[in-house]
This record gives structure tokens, C-alpha cells and sequence, in this order.
């Protein structure tokens, strides 16, 4: 069975697409093999560069098998007339291939019918490969993607060869005006010419090899190797590990090399952050830190050739470290000369959102709703000093004025931060003040991302929650949600940061509060004008927030899918409340009695809901002179006694032992069911039997809706 | 003060060896156009010619003007006017990357000794309704050209589409000769005397007093009014432009080729002009932008009003450009290209 090389090979692709694009190719040429019944019999893999994408499927059949169909026609009675054939039964078998006299007859419910042996030849691998390829190679998805030859010939960047073959055999297919060969090129200047392909599989990983090309892991482990020996340079010394950015030059390169770097030691007086987000986000280069994990002047940058005897290449890249550097030290001498208390009014010069305003205005919201929320803290008992908060949100923002964040903007808020902590904020501010709003002003945007850290202090935490409740208010309200894959300002990433802080912080605000005041804080501003009429605002955020906590508790907290619907029935507002019962839930899940209640619950929900769509009356509560039997009376005395016991450790959040103590209702629930009949015929007793259970739900549902538990076996 | 590599190419000389180097490859080589521009993008030598469907190769330098980026000459690597060196292929040549790779062993760079990647970057002008897909390309680390495939201008989806490749000229000086500051780089080289004209000689005062203009002195209220003015008047001849078609005059004549028949109105109607109005209202903009006098709410729809003069023009350029007798021929329809056999790697 031939092996089988596709290889795309194109001008350089986007460092950040490689990977999936590459994923979609392979998942696409197996999905394309499977479904024409050419399966691989050994594995299918990828190979990705800047330059080309291929796939390399082991072992698949050089044709498809051939097959027999039965094929039903027309009625026996429409295609034999007299027992001759009818028009109707030459042109059947004609379709079929065959003879009218090699018809058969089967019989069906609907009377008997003539039907066919159609054996359908497979065809060849190569065949079906020149047809089905072209659309797989078009049909890549991409972030962005572009035309070059004709407006609908879609494709990263313009492709320029194609490698397609079974074994040695050239599969003949076109696209994009490019036909298929045998011949892929290599290194873009440690090789010259194009690359003759031997044949598919590991001759042309070597063919590749010999043109100093590699494949991705081979890049990864020698840039590793690199790094790590340039770094052995210095003593004691130990490069940066950055899984994004080794991720960069592993698709930026065909051929990597690495080299040490050194910069003057006076800049190492920039802060830190400054000297790694110009190395790592502009130069794409490695920070290198002493055994104390303090930087050192250097830098190790990642080649795309396979050395630098001269040191050209060095003292090139040192030259334009020098002159970023300089520019930041430039740039953070000047806006020295106008302090961050200078630039607040500066703000009505930057736009925030262009229907929403300035930032000035941003500022003046947000500081609005920290206020509310230190109050709401203070009187929770939380320990928070308003003041800070305060004067942190009026200069949090004043960094999008200075040289160095028009520069390095991804350094927003960590600027403000250190300039906060090197200038005189108020006169007579003690220093640890400073350096809390400095901290404060500094932490703002975190979390940025789901493994991100929260801000440090509960200042922090609610500067960057006002932050971002204040945008995804603004955002709703002029309608700019997030629409499926569609979420240009990042909300999503907004919401899961006030989420994640909240529960980490521990702070008593509901959601939906907070919200509700973030919209308020925009009435009467221009931008209210812009809002959108005849638009739910509660709601469309409510449901975000139940996504966005329902995320929290899956991915970050791993709680098992089930639990997590569970207490979002019960609940969604209150971030800290939520996490607390889903912990206590998740306890008790396996346990036998609430196996049980949860499939008694279950029952419950159908019998109700049962009755709502048979119009079954429920009475508004259960009576107790209408309870007959004394299963059901015991069960209302049980329902009594428990739910208020759970009731009172609900409210102190004693949800492990609320949960405890409604495992007790269990004897008395399965009693009910075992000698209770519900839906009796007598109207009144059975409305009050109905309104027996729907108290219970409603009663024990608080903590959880338990019927959303997933139950062993049945559910 | 640092000494440039002696055998370097001054800055003159890099100017000249590239556009020898283009001109040897088919290119026309324009002159820097003669109003004030953001980047040689804005010249209408790219923005118009990269409309329509007629094929062109051309190269120039383009003196591009950023009033927001002046630094009174105080900055080693910040200028209020760069020169860029702008070839625009259209359409772009199958070989265009290794075109372009040779043009760097044109400036005497030999690439087996360097490091040379080409990182994504697409670049956009919400100002002209324009972008494009492409690269930055970096040398040892350096960005020394912005690598386009444009793909819209004036909001028109382009085809064939162009490839536009801008060298940063001062960049690629000081890395050729080595020197920390743009000031210091040798411009010229006297061949007789030997003596060195450096780039500060030629141009600091330039950047210096224009800084001064841009950032203290430009008058806003005038600004603002030959702004408005430029404006009215783009507008006023778009609406004529558009109204060509339905001229009272057309009677006058059944022959395309007189005066009076609508194909004559609209060939000679300056749509040059209208598009010298909008880069005016650009450039006016910026300086208004500089001295901070445009308010938020302001600058979205200021940029917008630009921007709606220059789509306005390429939508009128492209119509006039169809009615011209001698763009009937067909378009060429694209080469199928064969295996890589034939193609040459760099």
C-alpha cells in the first residue's frame, strides 16, 4: 500500500496560524481518507514550517474496495406489462449497469418492486486524491486570509509549489494556478534550488533534512539546545523559559540557531518590565537572569540560518536593542516632566469607545462605581481603604498619555503603576500609601487571561472589577455583545476577570447588581443616546454572566458538569455563594442518598410538569387536614422540621451541613413514592399532594436543583 | 561622534542602487510626489495606479511627512519626515519575495551572512479605505520593510491586486553604516575631497523648526479652515464629476473623442486634483492631530471625512479609467504555473 505526501508550500505564514492550520489540513486529509474508504494503515502526521504545510498518511490503499449495492427501482407492476419490459424497467437497468433480464423482484409492504446488484468499482486513491484535494487545500480555515491570483481563490498568503504523490507517483492536481510536482524547496539561503522528492514518507523528511529544513519538535529541541548553550556563556545563568514565545520562533524559523546578546548594564536601571516587554513582544528575544532570577544585560535571540561566525548578526540586533532601549529610556525621562496628576484632564483627549466617549468620562464612571463598591465591602466587613481605591481609579487610565504606553502599549497599566511609585502623588502621602495605589493602579487589567493572577490587593481587585464591568455595561447597552465566535473587545476575557477575582477575593457583590449600576452610571451621558432601544440589558447580561460563571466553575475549577448546572439552577448572581455550594455538592454527588434524592427529584419535576401541560390543578400550598395517608404526612413533617434547619445553615452558608441534613428527607421521600399515589382521580386530593412535592422542590432546590445531578446508571 | 563604515553606501548612494535595481526590473522611476504625505502609499502614483485593471511597475522616493512623530531633532531614531523607498508591482510577479530579497544584495547585503525572517504584519489605512496583507520583513532584527499585498484602496477590492514594498531608507543607512543616530548618517561623500555630508547637515533644522510648526505655532483656526475649504472644494468636484454623465451638453456632440460628449467630459475632468484636495485635508488633519486640537468625538469623524473624499475618488477613478477607449483590451488572463522545477529559490 503507497504512502501518501501532500505538501502546501507557500510564502511565509503567520507564526500564530501554523498550528491550527495544520491541525485542519491533517484532520481534513484523514476525514477525506475515511470517508472515500481509503483508510491509512499506518499513521497520518503533519509537518509544518513557515514555508509549507504537509501531511504524510502511511499506508493507504492504492484503490477504494469494490463494492456490491442492492438498488431498489420502480414497481414490478409499472415496469412489466404483460410480462414484458416497460420502459420504466430498460432505463432502471440501464442505471444499474445491467441487463433487464438480471433484474430482481423484492418484495416490500408496499408491494413488490424490481431491485439490482450494482457492483461499483472502487476507484484509485490517486484519483479521488487529484479530485478531492484542491477543495480540502481552499476550504483551510484562517484567522485572515487573503486573494493574489483571483478573488475567489482564497489561501493564507499566495501558495507557491505543491507537493502531491503516492509513493513515487506524482498525484496530478491544481490550485491557485499551481500544479502538483515532485519537487519542494528548502531553506530560503542554506539551500538553493528546488528539492527533488524521492518519494512520500521519510525519504522526503530527509530530502528536507538534506535542504536544512525541520521539522517542528526537531526545531523546538534545537532551539533548546541553543539557548541553552549560548546561556552556559555566562555562568550561573539561566534564560527565561516563555512557552508563547519559543512557540513564535519555533513557526518562525526552518532551521534555528540561537545567540547570546549583551546590552549596555546602565539600562538595567528601566524596570524590569519595560527591558522583557521590548525583548520578548518587539525583538522576540529571550530575558536572561541570574541564579537570583535578576535580569541580566543580555539577550538570546533565535536565528532562522544556521549560525553567525562573524557576530554581524549579533552586533545587529545588539544595535537595535540599543536604539528600543533608548527610545524607552527616552521616553520614560519625558513623561517624568508631566506627572500623572497633570494628565487626568489630558484623558478628554483619548477615545475610550467611540459611541462611550473619553476616557475622562470612563474615569469619572468608574470611580463612581468603586465608591459603590468600597462602601458595599466596608459594610460586609471586608477591609478596604476607600480612599485608595479613589485616588488609584482617577489615575489609572493617565498612562495612555504617556510616550512609553503609546509605545509599548501591552505595558498599559503597569506603566501608571511605576510612574505612580516613583512620583509625588499628594503632598504628605506616607509611602506605603503610594505604593498601594501604585500597586493598585498597576494590577488593574489582571486578570488578563484565564492562568493570570488576580490583582494582589482587594483595592485592586475592585479597581479592575469597576474597569471592566464599566466596558461590558457600555458594550451591552449600545448592543456589542459577543456573538458567537465574534467578541472584538474581548468581553468574554472582561467578564471571566471579574468573575475569577470575585471568587478569589471573596467578595460579597452580585453580579447582576454591579451591572445594573455600570449602566446606571452612564445616564445622562451623550453616549446614552447611542444605546439600543428595545433591548433587554438585565437579561442579555444575566445570561452572559451565568456563561461566564458556568466557564469559571468547569474549566478553572473542574467541577463535574452536572454540579455546575446544578448550582447555577439554584443560583447565578453571587460568584462567592455559587462556588461554595458547587464545593459542597460535589461532595456528597457520590454518595447513595443523593443518588437518590436526585432521581426522586427527578420524578418530582416530571410529575409536575406533567400536570402543568395536562392542566392539572396544584394547590397554593399543602393542607394539612387533606393529607390522608401517613406516609404523606410524615413527609410534610419532615419537610418542615428539615427545611428550616436548612434554611438557617443556607444563610450562614453551611452548605455541607445543609446538604447533610437534607439527605435525611430521603426515608420519608421514598416512603411517599412507595405508598402514595399522586395523581389520583379525586381533584382536590391530588392538588394537594401536587403542591406537597412543589413545596419540597422549592424548599430543598436553594442550594441545587438536585435533579440535574447525573445519576449512576439511570437518569 | 561615531564614525560611519567607511566602505558603506552613503545615504545617496542607497537610494541610487535601489532604484537601479528596480528600474533594471521594468520599473518606472517617479519622482517624490510634490504635496506634503503620510507614507508613499498616499502618492497617487500607488494609491490610483493600484485601481483598475492595467498593469503598472513603478518605483520612487517618498519624502512622508508625520507631524504627530517630530521630536525637534532631539530623538536618534524619530523623525517628523522619513523618506521611503516605494515600489508598487502590478500585479506582483510570482518571484516578488525573491525579487525583493535580491534587491537587498543590491545595498551590498549578503544574506548568507544575516538573519532574515518575515514576520506577519498587514497593514491598514482607515484614512484611505485601504489594507493589505503582508510582512514586515526583519534583518538581524531589524525592520527594514513593510512587505503589502494590497487587497482594498478608496474601499475598492482590487484587481489584479499590487504588491507594494516600502524600504525604510533611513533604517537601512544606519544599519549599512552602522551608526546609533538617523543624524549621523553619511548622506553624501564628496569623491574628490573625501569629505562626509551627514543626514543631521541636511535635515535637522528641517525637523527641528517643523517640530516647532507642528507642535506650537501652526495657526489651528487656519488649519481648520483650509481644511474646511479643501474639502468643500474635493466635494464639489466629485458631485460635478458625477453629474458628467447626465450633462445638459451632450447634445452637443456624438463623438467621443470632442468636446461636450460625456466619454470626452470625464476623461479630462481632474480627478487628479479632487485627490490632491483630500491629501491636503490628510495632512491638515495631522497637523491639527499634532497640535492636540481635535477632540475625541471630533477625530473619528474628521478621519471619516477623509476618508469618504478618498473613496469617493477611487470609485470615480475607477469608472473614468473604465471609459478610456484604450483600457478595452482584455485582461490577461492568469498563467497556470507548472511545477517548481522552473521556480528559483533566492
Amino acid at each position: 500500500m503507497p504512502d501518501f505526501l501532500l505538501e502546501i508550500g507557500a510564502e511565509e505564514i503567520p507564526a500564530r496560524m501554523i498550528a491550527a492550520a495544520q491541525a485542519d489540513l491533517v484532520r481534513r486529509v484523514s476525514d477525506l481518507l475515511t470517508r472515500e474508504r481509503l483508510p491509512a494503515s499506518g499513521t497520518i502526521s503533519g509537518f509544518e514550517t513557515p514555508r509549507r504545510l504537509a501531511v504524510l498518511a502511511a499506508g493507504i490503499p492504492a484503490a477504494q474496495p469494490d463494492v456490491t449495492e442492492q438498488v431498489n427501482g420502480p414497481a414490478a407492476k409499472v415496469a412489466f406489462k404483460d410480462g414484458q419490459p416497460t420502459p420504466a424497467a430498460h432505463a432502471f437497468a440501464k442505471r444499474a449497469g445491467i441487463d433487464v433480464s438480471e433484474l430482481e423482484r423484492v418484495a416490500t409492504p408496499k408491494g413488490e418492486y424490481l431491485s439490482a446488484k450494482v457492483k461499483k468499482t472502487g476507484r484509485s486513491a490517486a484519483e479521488i486524491l487529484s479530485e478531492s484535494l484542491p477543495k480540502e487545500i481552499s476550504s483551510l480555515h484562517w484567522p485572515k486570509n487573503m486573494y493574489w491570483r483571483k478573488q475567489n481563490e482564497r489561501f493564507v498568503r499566495p501558495v507557491r509549489w505543491l507537493v502531491a504523490m503516492l509513493d513515487d507517483e506524482i498525484v496530478p492536481l491544481e490550485f491557485a494556478g499551481i500544479r502538483s510536482g515532485d519537487h519542494s524547496r528548502g531553506h530560503r539561503r542554506l539551500s538553493s534550488g528546488p528539492v527533488k522528492v524521492p518519494r512520500a514518507g521519510k525519504a522526503y523528511i530527509d530530502a528536507l533534512h538534506a535542504a536544512k529544513v525541520l521539522a517542528r519538535t526537531e526545531r523546538e529541541q534545537q532551539i533548546r539546545k541553543a539557548l541553552d548553550a549560548a546561556t552556559r556563556m555566562i555562568p550561573g545563568a539561566r534564560w527565561r523559559e516563555d512557552a508563547a514565545l519559543l512557540d513564535a520562533v519555533v513557526n518562525l524559523t526552518e532551521w534555528p540557531s540561537a545567540i547570546l546578546g549583551s546590552f549596555d548594564r546602565e539600562f538595567l536601571e528601566l524596570p524590569q518590565e519595560v527591558l522583557v516587554t521590548v525583548m520578548r513582544d518587539h525583538q522576540k528575544y529571550f530575558a536572561i537572569e541570574d541564579s537570583k532570577g535578576r535580569l541580566l544585560p543580555n539577550f538570546l535571540a533565535v536565528l532562522n540560518t544556521d549560525g553567525d561566525p562573524e557576530g554581524l548578526i549579533r552586533h545587529g540586533n545588539e544595535r537595535v536593542l540599543r536604539a528600543r532601549f533608548n527610545d524607552a529610556r527616552f521616553f520614560w525621562q519625558t513623561d517624568q516632566k508631566h506627572p500623572l496628576r497633570e494628565r487626568v484632564s489630558w484623558l478628554r483627549n483619548v477615545t475610550f469607545q467611540k459611541d462611550l466617549g473619553s476616557y475622562y468620562e470612563k474615569t469619572l464612571r468608574v470611580q463612581r462605581l468603586c465608591s459603590w463598591l468600597t462602601e458595599t465591602l466596608r459594610q460586609s466587613g471586608t477591609a478596604v481603604r476607600p480612599g485608595v481605591v479613589h485616588k488609584a481609579a482617577c489615575l489609572a487610565k493617565t498612562d495612555l498619555t504617556t510616550e512609553l504606553v503609546k509605545e509599548f502599549t501591552e505595558l498599559q497599566g503597569i506603566v501608571g503603576g511605576l510612574y505612580a511609585g516613583v512620583q509625588e502623588l499628594d503632598k504628605g502621602m506616607p509611602n506605603a500609601t503610594r505604593q498601594l495605589i501604585a500597586d493598585t493602579i498597576y494590577d488593574q487589567y489582571r486578570p488578563e487571561s484565564a492562568e493570570d493572577a488576580v490583582p494582589r490587593a482587594v483595592e485592586g481587585a475592585v479597581l479592575s472589577i469597576a474597569d471592566k464591568a464599566d466596558t461590558i455595561a457600555g458594550m451591552f447597552a449600545l448592543g456589542l455583545q459577543p456573538t458567537g465566535s465574534k467578541d472584538p473587545f474581548a468581553l468574554r476575557r472582561q467578564a471571566n476577570g471579574i468573575v475569577k477575582t470575585i471568587a478569589e477575593h471573596k467578595l460579597p457583590i452580585g453580579l447582576g447588581q454591579l451591572l445594573t449600576l455600570s449602566r446606571e452610571t452612564y445616564k445622562g451621558a451623550a453616549a446614552e443616546t447611542k444605546f439600543k432601544r428595545d433591548f433587554d440589558y438585565e437579561e442579555a447580561i444575566r445570561a452572559f454572566f451565568r456563561e461566564r460563571l458556568e466557564f469559571y466553575l468547569r474549566e478553572q475549577l473542574a467541577f463535574a458538569y452536572d454540579v455546575v448546572d446544578a448550582v447555577l439552577a439554584a443560583g447565578a448572581d453571587d460568584v462567592v455563594d455559587t462556588v461554595a455550594r458547587a464545593g459542597a455538592v460535589s461532595e456528597v454527588r457520590g454518595s447513595t442518598d443523593f443518588a437518590s434524592i436526585s432521581i426522586a427529584f427527578k420524578r418530582i419535576k416530571n410529575i409536575l410538569r406533567q400536570a402543568h401541560e395536562t392542566g392539572k390543578q396544584i394547590a397554593a400550598g399543602p393542607q394539612a387536614d387533606l393529607l390522608r395517608e401517613d406516609a404523606e404526612k410524615q413527609l410534610r413533617a419532615q419537610i418542615l422540621e428539615i427545611a428550616q434547619s436548612v434554611g438557617a445553615l443556607g444563610q450562614a452558608r453551611e452548605y455541607s451541613r445543609a446538604l447533610t441534613e437534607i439527605s435525611r428527607i430521603r426515608p420519608a421521600v421514598d416512603a411517599f413514592f412507595d405508598k402514595v399515589m399522586v395523581m389520583v382521580e379525586d381533584e382536590q386530593l391530588r392538588a394537594n399532594r401536587l403542591a406537597l412535592l412543589q413545596t419540597l422542590l422549592k424548599e430543598f432546590s436553594t442550594i441545587a436543583d438536585f435533579s440535574e445531578i447525573v445519576t449512576e446508571g439511570k437518569s | 561622534m561615531p564614525k560611519a563604515k567607511a566602505k558603506s553606501l552613503t545615504f545617496q548612494e542607497l537610494i541610487l542602487r535601489l532604484q537601479t535595481f528596480w528600474a533594471e526590473r521594468g520599473c518606472i522611476l517617479q519622482q517624490p510626489y510634490d504635496l506634503e504625505v503620510g507614507a508613499g502609499t498616499m502618492a497617487p502614483e500607488t494609491f490610483l495606479r493600484v485601481l483598475g485593471p492595467k498593469p503598472y511597475k513603478v518605483a520612487y522616493v517618498q519624502p512622508s511627512r508625520r507631524p504627530a512623530d517630530g521630536r525637534y531633532g532631539e530623538n536618534p531614531n524619530r523623525l517628523y519626515k522619513h523618506m521611503q523607498l516605494q515600489v508598487v508591482l502590478k500585479p506582483p510577479p510570482q518571484n516578488v519575495q525573491e525579487l525583493y530579497l535580491e534587491s537587498l544584495g543590491a545595498m551590498g547585503i549578503d544574506l548568507r551572512q544575516h538573519d532574515i525572517k518575515f514576520e506577519e504584519d498587514n497593514w491598514e489605512s482607515p484614512t484611505l479605505g485601504a489594507w493589505g496583507i503582508g510582512w514586515q520583513v526583519m534583518l538581524d532584527g531589524l525592520e527594514i520593510t513593510q512587505f503589502t499585498y494590497f487587497q482594498q484602496c478608496g474601499g475598492v477590492d482590487l484587481f489584479p491586486i499590487s504588491a507594494e514594498l516600502t524600504y525604510g531608507l533611513e533604517r537601512i543607512a544606519a544599519f549599512l553604516q552602522d551608526v546609533d543616530s538617523i543624524y549621523d548618517i553619511v548622506w553624501a561623500r564628496d569623491p574628490e575631497t573625501g569629505h562626509e555630508t551627514k543626514y543631521g547637515e541636511v535635515r535637522l533644522a528641517d525637523e527641528l523648526q517643523m517640530s516647532v510648526y507642528n507642535f506650537e505655532m501652526a495657526d489651528v483656526a487656519t488649519a481648520w479652515k483650509h481644511f474646511e475649504l479643501c474639502e468643500a472644494e474635493c466635494n464639489a468636484l466629485l458631485d460635478q464629476y458625477a453629474r458628467v454623465d447626465r450633462t445638459e451638453n451632450s447634445h452637443l456632440s456624438q463623438n467621443p473623442g470632442e468636446v461636450g460628449h460625456p466619454v470626452h467630459e470625464k476623461r479630462r475632468f481632474p480627478l487628479l486634483g479632487a485627490y490632491e484636495l483630500c491629501l491636503k485635508c490628510s495632512h491638515l488633519f495631522n497637523i491639527l492631530d499634532a497640535r492636540g486640537a481635535i477632540s475625541v468625538t471630533e477625530r473619528v469623524g474628521v478621519i471619516a471625512r477623509v476618508r469618504a473624499l478618498a473613496v469617493g475618488i477611487a470609485k470615480a477613478w475607477v469608472d473614468q479609467q473604465t471609459d478610456e477607449p484604450e483600457s478595452e483590451e482584455k485582461e490577461p488572463e492568469p498563467a497556470v504555473e507548472f511545477a517548481a522545477k522552473s521556480i528559483s529559490n533566492a
